[in-house]
């Protein structure tokens, strides 16, 4: 059993020699990849949640327990 | 304790919604969702082939007990196997209801806390020696579980009242805590509680029941949660100086810890002076790892126990969570609850970050919010999925939870009655017969094999099954049958003499 390696955000562009123009391009790719990915996180979590928010909130009530 | 059981309790919220009709209440899901236990076990609380316990607690709660464990990762791939388990059931119920004309679906929540403030709990249990001052254990670990939470917490979105706007919180349980130690759990809940059962020898064990701490979805998160309070729990024992943070108020300090996110908020030491949580937990580290340096680590995690523990302070002392926002849940939750209320452009408290805020919660393997962050890469783990699905079956090969398993699975396939709790194993046939296990940390025992034998001569011909084979079963994996008897014929000539 081995612990998973912690990932780590990659730094700018692929190109590690890249000059600084390049490497803010780089960054504002990689900021739009990350935008793009959260919205396809976002969407995939509104996909699978009850619609009615409220609804599920007000209706999720329990007795008391231990 | 070189070698420590530890053993966490989960209560589980349970909702039905979603359906063309209002959702059934929870008692009724509870009892849909425990029908192929009591189909099982003739019981709602029963002890299965993991060792593990399941069963209905106060208040309709589905509840899952972890075997003993000596291991931190078995302990933290048992309890996983036990969210796995709740879906198998509730997928189950979702079927069976529906059949009945009750659409909908069925979440089964790993949190602390409904929309109502009602709360239920995660217990851990900690085998500590009979011999250890409790005067001491209560002023060293009472302080480490007030400020605990700002490592461990599952953080909550803190519905407005009229006094506090809509906030988020480093815990769930922090107010629902009245005491610091006593013998109560529903009435008045106590942070300690002094039930000691040991279910081991009393004479030279009890049990430490430790009722504040929140449900934890990620692995990472209960690696620190169970391995800090394991290392403070050495330090108890061994009787060295930790430094003196006896609080003044413990149930004041845990409340206004847990509301102010900054982590700036300071508590009353009870021989004067104030510190933060992160002032208390950081001596507490510091001392941790001078104790681990001159005594050595007892575990190969140690080390990552202090990494996570040190960042973990250190990225709420700065404010700056990014670091850890992967790894603790409180973290992880408050993150997405951001990024969400940022795209929407909704209000802190808005129904919407309520719902995720349960929804992080939700057990199911491709709905439940944490698992798809995890899913993607947003939530990082410690086990893999192979060993958390072995411990739907498996016991835990290093305690006596082995030779129960053993024990209730044999019985079983030898159709044989039986009754089996935390230290008793009895063949109804036999009731002179029936053992106490009363060292939690042996894993083999010869009257159990003696026991066993008495079966008859079959129970030579048991054979393990595959995990495909129990997949392929009927029944909820974690109730499917482990051993499959063979023929007679399988029986050796006995030796001619």
């Amino acid at each position: 059993m081995s612990t998973q390696p912690q990932k780590r955000p990659q730094g700018g562009n692929d190109d590690g020699a890249a000059p600084e123009a390049a490497g803010a391009v780089g960054a504002n790719a990689q900021a739009q990849k990350r935008a793009g990915e959260l919205d396809s996180l976002l969407d995939e979590i509104d996909s699978v949640l009850e619609s009615n928010a409220e609804e599920f909130v007000k209706g999720f009530v329990q007795k008391g327990g231990e | 304790m070189d070698r420590r059981v530890i053993g966490v309790e989960t209560e589980f919220g349970i909702t039905h919604t979603g359906g063309t009709h209002r959702g059934l209440p929870p008692e009724e899901v509870a009892r849909y969702l425990f029908r192929p236990v009591l189909r099982w076990g003739r019981s709602s609380n029963v002890f299965i082939p993991n060792a593990s316990r399941l069963y209905l607690d106060v208040g309709s709660h589905p509840e899952y007990a972890t075997a003993e464990c000596d291991d931190l990762l078995d302990l933290i791939a048992s309890d996983r196997a036990g969210e796995l388990i709740m879906h198998d059931l509730a997928q189950r119920a979702e079927a069976a209801m529906t059949e009945d004309g009750f659409d909908g679906s069925v979440y089964l929540l790993k949190n602390n806390v409904d929309s109502q403030g009602n709360s239920y709990g995660s217990h851990e249990n900690y085998l500590i020696p009979r011999t250890t001052h409790f005067r001491r254990l209560s002023t060293i670990l009472l302080p480490f579980l007030v400020t605990r939470q700002i490592m461990v917490g599952a953080g909550r979105l803190v519905p407005a009242t009229d006094e506090t706007p809509a906030h988020y919180a480093f815990s769930q349980r922090a107010d629902h805590m009245w005491e610091g130690i006593s013998s109560a759990t529903t009435r008045s809940r106590p942070i300690i509680n002094t039930r000691d059962e040991p279910h081991s020898d009393a004479a030279v064990h009890r049990r430490l029941h430790v009722i504040v701490g929140d449900s934890n979805m990620s692995e990472t998160t209960s690696l620190l949660r169970y391995g800090a309070t394991d290392l403070v729990l050495r330090m108890v024992e061994s009787g060295i100086p930790v430094g003196d943070f006896e609080l003044e108020n413990p149930i004041g300090a845990i409340r206004h810890i847990s509301h102010d996110i900054t982590g700036q908020a300071s508590v009353k030491i009870r021989h004067g002076g104030e510190q933060t949580a992160v002032d208390i937990q950081a001596r507490l580290l510091d001392r941790a790892r001078r104790f681990v340096r001159e005594n050595g680590a007892h575990h190969d995690r140690v080390e990552q126990i202090f990494e996570l523990w040190e960042r973990t302070l250190q990225a709420v002392a700065s404010g700056e969570h990014a670091p850890i926002e992967r790894d603790i849940d409180w973290a992880i939750k408050k993150r997405l609850l951001i990024d969400v209320a940022e795209r929407g452009g909704l209000p802190m408290g808005h129904p919407k970050l309520e719902q995720l805020d349960m929804a992080y919660h939700d057990v199911h393997p491709t709905r439940g919010v944490f698992n798809l962050l995890a899913a993607r890469g947003r939530a990082s783990t410690q086990l893999e999925p192979e060993r958390i699905q072995r411990a739907i079956v498996d016991p835990p090969a290093t305690t006596r939870a082995a030779l129960r398993g053993r024990f209730l699975s044999t019985a079983r396939a030898m159709g044989s009655e039986h009754t089996v709790d935390w230290v008793h194993h009895k063949l109804v046939d036999r009731p002179l017969d029936a053992l106490m296990l009363k060292d939690p940390l042996s894993a083999e025992d010869p009257r159990v094999d003696t026991l066993l034998g008495r079966l008859g001569e079959r129970v030579a011909t048991l054979r393990e099954q595959s995990l495909e084979e129990r997949r392929a079963q009927e029944l909820p994996l974690a109730l499917s049958e482990r051993y499959k008897l063979g023929h007679p014929q399988e029986l050796a000539e006995p030796p001619l003499i």
